[in-house]
């Protein structure tokens, strides 16, 4: 057993080091310390550079556009753009629909639709969750019937993360009602823009727009755009959740996370001191990098499983929960840190006054994020339902 | 022992809450509070009134219903059923139990002004480098000829945009942080050089940045002795922060409530949700929180005349365990909600982020465990 990184590694640290350090974008990286809100160009302009340098898809296989590195070294990217606060990469395309393709895909659809995800052409949302079924997915009711070449589609899905700015969707709809729930649901690739699509914001806690309702009122979706066989549609979601695990837990971005936290607690003061200093949040944030160690090194002995060529387990609830229990933790910390500037609703600040400011820049969002995260135990598979798969499927009961 | 109300109490409870009923429900609420001023002033009106509630805690010689602390918190409970943005904490519990306090000339010109609803008066006391510390001051008020002359910056003053009047803590002599030098000033909120930057809160309400740029003010809108105001500001700090925990009882009883109500209707798996027996512990353990609340405002409440050092322990431990109360109510409000409980069309967001800011109000749980157990524990 040995957790150093091998001299080949090391190499590729410093190379993807020196990468982000070159080609980062200033503009992007301004607009990220200021905590302004990421436009839908934002978050492509990193995916653009990372396409061009070939770095967008790790995880794909080499055929399609991945870049053959190792697990470890995969491991060593994702650390390295979280410990530089790359902005994140939207998951939809590259993590989600992108692998059901070149998993599930015909030879058309993987040449159409493979390189739009990698160059960032297409924007993809994920059309599961509907009103009625969120935990208990397979009981959804949005309907696809047979019409020549063709499906109609009816239904509503709620939820629909950042499908403002998608091009194109992925939609789990009911293609038999006979069927047992899950047997009877296929995988569907539908063009936003198609007539009789209607999406609505739904505003959240923070007052951000970052959901909404899709209505599909009688949408006309060849059938050449179902992935894989019709009623097989549940197969490919299966594959999907287990799929990308890696990321899960999250471990990169919290490390950042808490390294912000403790700039903040060195900044506010507590009496004489900074807030570091005081005993009763030292701890918290001691006890908080205690449990991210612990995530971490779960993390890394089932990377090592990984490498060693078995497939991510039902285990990877266990990230899944305690990453998101982490990742909440470190909003309420900085929640706390910032004391009275907490409350300062930053959406409604108006004209800026520098002569008079309204708390510090880091308090702005401190409250808001804090609101917002709470989505993180709710979102892909809630953690209640998270612990009934590992009582089930690892402790059998 | 007895913990039964009064008739008038019960009366209290009973006219605010058909009251609030009737004005005060959610999409009215959210109307008024994105409206360009926040608020709207006729249900403040109305609360002075129609209903005498701002006479709450005053003695019948001013107007008032000849109540205490304990009114106070039945009016606070209330409207944190509703959760309420009147700033009847600021203007009645603060401001009010500053000025019954120290009685006198000032007491008589403006408690029944309060009970008109003419005077809203917010409390300006929180500074940047402070956190709960109510002698971290840096704002002064140097003697000028028979007045002072103000200066300095206050934090995040709750209502001050609604204000007719600011109760300000500055300091008179002393350095940052020391218990002498602190005094207390009532001044009216136009004076030359006070500047403010409003903006809405979090959780609904309206506050303020205040600048005070040497703003000359009247000797005698001093409150107390010159100098010698910390004790009376940590008592009606104290007052305030019982009021709050009441508050914080309310809005947790909806957030319970809301609770069992949604699980008992939503659907997964072919049953409701309340079936899942992880949910019913939880709603459960919501339900013990609440209840302990309750207990613990009660206890503050009836703790306060005691001797300086058994309230604030008493104070602290009421805070303390209702902090925790309030993020763990909320907390799980939200999560056994799923997807529906993030967004702001329900109410139990809106009920989620009030319990949010109520848990560090005069203080978080780390601080007033530590003011208790200095007072406790100290040997
Ligand atoms: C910010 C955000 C973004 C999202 N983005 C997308 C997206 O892009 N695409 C998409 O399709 N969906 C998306 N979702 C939907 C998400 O997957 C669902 O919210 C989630 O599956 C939970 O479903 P629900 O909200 O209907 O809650 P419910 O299923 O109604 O659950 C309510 C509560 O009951 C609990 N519960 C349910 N069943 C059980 C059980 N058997 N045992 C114990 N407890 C149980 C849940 O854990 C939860 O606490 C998003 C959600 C959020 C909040």
């Amino acid at each position: 057993m040995d957790m150093e990184f091998s001299p080949e590694d090391l190499a590729f640290q410093q190379e993807v080091r020196d990468f982000i350090a070159e080609n980062y974008p200033a503009e992007l990286r301004e607009k990220q310390d200021e905590g302004e809100e990421m436009s839908k160009e934002d978050f492509l302009v990193w995916h653009k550079i990372l396409h061009k340098k070939g770095w967008i898809a790790p995880a794909w296989p080499v055929e399609y556009g991945g870049t053959g590195w190792t697990p470890t070294q995969r491991f060593i990217w994702s650390e390295e753009t979280a410990r530089a606060d790359c902005i994140r990469l939207m998951p939809f395309g590259l993590a989600m629909v992108g692998p059901v393709i070149y998993t599930f895909g015909t030879p058309e659809q993987k040449a159409h639709f493979l390189p739009r995800i990698l160059s960032g052409e297409d924007w993809w949302c994920q059309g599961y969750s509907e009103p009625g079924s969120g935990s208990d997915l397979a009981s959804l009711r949005t309907t696809a019937i047979a019409d020549g070449d063709d499906y109609i589609v009816n239904g509503q899905k709620t939820w629909t993360t950042l499908a403002q700015h998608a091009d194109w969707g992925f939609f789990l709809v009911r293609t038999d009602k006979d069927a047992k729930q899950q047997e009877g649901i296929s995988f569907l690739l539908i063009d936003m823009k198609s007539p009789g699509i209607t999406v609505r914001p739904i505003i959240t806690l923070g007052g951000e727009h970052e959901v909404n309702e899709v209505w599909l009122e009688d949408v006309r979706v060849p059938q050449s755009q179902r992935v894989y066989d019709e009623n097989k549609g549940w197969t490919c979601a299966k594959f999907l959740l287990a799929h990308e695990r890696t990321g899960i837990a999250g471990v990169a971005a919290s490390k950042r996370g808490i390294e912000k936290v403790k700039a903040i607690a060195r900044t506010e003061v507590d009496g004489d001191k900074p807030l570091l200093a005081n005993a009763f949040f030292k701890r918290k944030v001691a006890e908080l990098e205690v449990d991210l160690a612990a995530l971490e090194f779960t993390e890394l002995r089932s990377l090592a499983g990984a490498n060693a060529g078995r497939g991510p387990g039902p285990e990877s609830s266990l990230l899944k929960i305690k990453g998101s229990e982490i990742q909440q933790r470190l909003t309420e910390l900085s929640l706390e840190a910032v004391g009275h500037y907490g409350a300062p609703y930053f959406r409604g600040f108006g004209e800026g006054d520098n002569e008079h400011p309204i708390g510090p820049d880091y308090a702005h969002r401190a409250a808001p994020t804090y609101f917002n995260m709470r989505k993180t135990t709710i979102y892909g598979g809630s953690n209640e339902i998270q612990r009934n798969i590992i009582a089930k499927m690892v402790l059998g009961l | 022992m007895d913990f039964t109300y009064t008739e008038t109490q019960d009366m209290i409870r009973d006219t605010l809450a058909r009251f609030l009923g009737d004005t005060y429900d959610f999409e009215t609420r959210q109307k008024f509070i994105n409206s360009d001023s926040g608020r709207d002033p006729a249900i403040w009106t109305a609360l002075a009134q129609e209903l005498g509630m701002l006479g709450a805690p005053f003695a019948e010689e001013y107007g008032g219903l000849g109540g205490g602390a304990l009114e106070n918190a039945i009016v606070m409970e209330e409207l944190g059923k509703v959760i309420g943005i009147e700033p009847y904490l600021p203007t009645v519990v603060i401001a009010g139990g500053a000025l019954k306090a120290v009685g006198g000339a000032q007491a008589d010109a403006m408690i029944p002004e309060i009970i008109a609803g003419n005077a809203i008066i917010a409390f300006a006391y929180a500074e940047p480098q402070g956190r709960y510390d109510l002698a971290n001051l840096r704002t002064t008020a140097r003697k000028d000829g028979s007045g002072y002359v103000l200066s300095g910056h206050k934090s995040v003053v709750y209502a001050a945009p609604w204000a007719t009047h600011l109760l300000v803590t500055a300091r008179t002599g002393g350095n940052a942080r020391d218990r002498d030098g602190v005094s207390l000033f009532l001044i009216d909120v136009n004076l030359t050089g006070i500047v403010r930057r409003d903006y809405p809160t979090v959780d609904g309400n309206r506050a303020s940045e205040i600048y005070f740029e040497n703003v000359a003010i009247s000797g005698d809108a001093l409150l107390g002795g010159e100098g010698t105001g910390l004790p009376l500001i940590e008592q009606i700090v104290d007052e305030a922060t019982v009021a709050v925990c009441a508050e914080a009882t309310g809005v947790m009883q909806k957030l319970h409530e809301g609770t069992l109500e949604y699980t008992q209707q939503r659907k997964q798996f072919g049953v409701p949700i309340a079936k899942f027996q992880v949910l019913q512990h939880r709603m459960v353990d919501m339900f013990m929180e609440v209840e302990q609340a309750r207990s613990m405002t009660i206890m503050g409440t009836l703790k306060l005349e005691l001797p300086a050092n058994e309230r604030m322990a008493a104070v602290s431990a009421a805070k303390a365990k209702v902090a925790r109360g309030a993020n763990f109510v909320g907390q799980n409000a939200i999560q056994t909600h799923g997807g529906i409980g993030i967004t702001q069309e329900l109410a139990i967001g809106h009920y989620f982020k009030r319990a949010t800011m109520i848990e560090s109000q005069f203080g978080s749980h780390d601080y007033h465990m530590d003011r208790y157990e200095r007072i406790v524990l100290a040997d």
